[in-house]
């Protein structure tokens, strides 16, 4: 059950967001879905004990494979399921208490945020980037099947 | 001179000035749009050099950073630079030059290119009340998931959608960035302190931290490692740059309220 309610927050979490960044109105759903499902897929290896730093890197693979699905479905620009998408797993709460331990002087635990904070949106980049990179070799292979067919 | 020298063959075949410069105009605004809007470098290149290849021009070169757009092309020796002041997040007007690009490649006409690339500024938006309302329920649901308490619903719904109400009502008025998320963090730390001083608040960190969620940077942090990740070395700098700055506004604005409280 508790999966469930985790889904639904994620899903109005990241929709909420596809509101303020104006995404096109029938791009919503599938922005909601998408980073419920990331969110889904990072809370699962935390549960397993995995550091959250990995679980971002899975979850941002799979909201990746779906952002190209359904950008590839409905004919619109992959940003707009990857910004949505990857609200929930991105370290904003992090970079904020870093910021705030600074403004209160207590430098040693800002920079253990800090950290977190860069080594976490790196792995959600670098989740992005080889789901990407795989995509389009993929695409590239079946272009060529394609022409040897024909 | 080594035979290494790579030379620039005369274009094959010699468009009017007219069509050019139409051309010309379209790749450069929709560039101008998607900067605007918050696409990603590389694709606003891919995206300008597409237009002018679709209608025949080759050989444009683009040069885009966070600030400013130079295009070029080469075999009409012209060449424009578009200075970028404000950087949003639209993803309407982004799926709308996607969209006309994807069908100017499929051989959309000049004159109606032009056409649907001047109907992309009214680009629909959604009502004022329901951005508002939304960056209530975002805070609720971070609330939720940063496994924050039921009693603080409240106070995370208010500070959200206050937080978002005071982002988007100063930056009608005056475009000063940092100081509108300052503002809008030291109302969210006030709404937080207020309602577990005097109400029934119990976790005060968790309501803060759920209701900045709707104005922390952390799409911007993992934007800018992804340009950096694919060679844009300039735009990933810059927009870190930005996204410290945004963090330390909304550090610094919470931080007051808890000093001063």
């Amino acid at each position: 059950m508790i999966y469930v309610y985790q889904l639904i927050a994620s899903f109005f979490a990241s929709a909420g967001f596809g509101i303020l960044f104006n995404a096109p109105r029938r791009a919503l759903i599938s922005c909601g879905v998408n980073g419920a499902l990331g969110w889904l897929v990072f809370y699962l290896f935390r549960e397993g004990g995995t550091d959250p730093v990995l679980a971002s890197y899975a979850g941002a693979i799979l909201l990746t494979a779906m952002a190209l699905f359904n950008s590839r479905r409905m004919k619109m620009p992959v940003i707009i399921f990857i910004t949505c998408g990857i609200i929930p797993l991105v370290p904003g709460g992090t970079a904020y208490e870093a910021m705030r331990h600074v403004v209160m002087d207590q430098y040693m635990e800002a920079q253990g945020f800090a950290f977190e904070a860069a080594l976490v949106s790196g792995a959600i980049a670098l989740g992005i980037i080889s789901t990407e990179m795989a995509d389009s070799v993929i695409q590239s292979i079946k272009k060529k099947f394609n022409e040897k067919e024909a | 001179m080594s035979g290494e020298l790579e030379i620039i063959e005369a274009p094959d075949k010699v468009y009017s000035d007219d069509f050019v410069r139409d051309v010309f105009y379209i790749a450069i605004n929709s560039g101008k749009i998607l900067l605007e809007n918050g696409a990603e470098t590389y694709r606003i290149e891919d995206t300008m050099a597409r237009i002018a290849s679709s209608y025949g021009i080759e050989n444009a070169q683009v040069f885009v950073t966070p600030t400013v757009i130079i295009f070029s092309m080469n075999d009409y020796a012209l060449t424009q630079t578009v200075r970028i002041e404000e950087r949003a997040n639209n993803l309407e007007k982004v799926a709308g030059i996607n969209n006309l690009s994807r069908r100017i490649s499929e051989g959309l006409p000049l004159k109606r290119a032009i056409n649907q690339l001047e109907t992309i500024h009214e680009a629909r938006m959604f009502p004022f009340w329901l951005v508002i309302l939304s960056g209530g329920v975002i805070g609720v649901m971070f609330l939720y998931l940063f496994e924050g308490v039921f009693v603080d619903l409240p106070a995370a719904f208010i500070g959200g959608a206050g937080g978002v109400l005071i982002l988007e009502g100063i930056l009608r008025y005056t475009k000063l960035k940092f100081f509108i998320e300052f503002f809008a963090a030291l109302f969210i730390g006030i709404v937080g302190i207020v309602y577990v001083e005097y109400g029934p608040g119990q976790m005060l960190d968790t309501i803060v931290i759920a209701s900045v969620m709707p104005l922390v940077p952390g799409v911007l942090i993992t934007n800018a490692i992804r340009e950096m990740l694919r060679g844009h070395l300039l735009a990933g700098i810059v927009k870190g740059a930005e996204a410290a700055l945004t963090a330390i506004a909304i550090g610094a604005g919470v931080g007051l309220v808890f000093m001063l409280s």
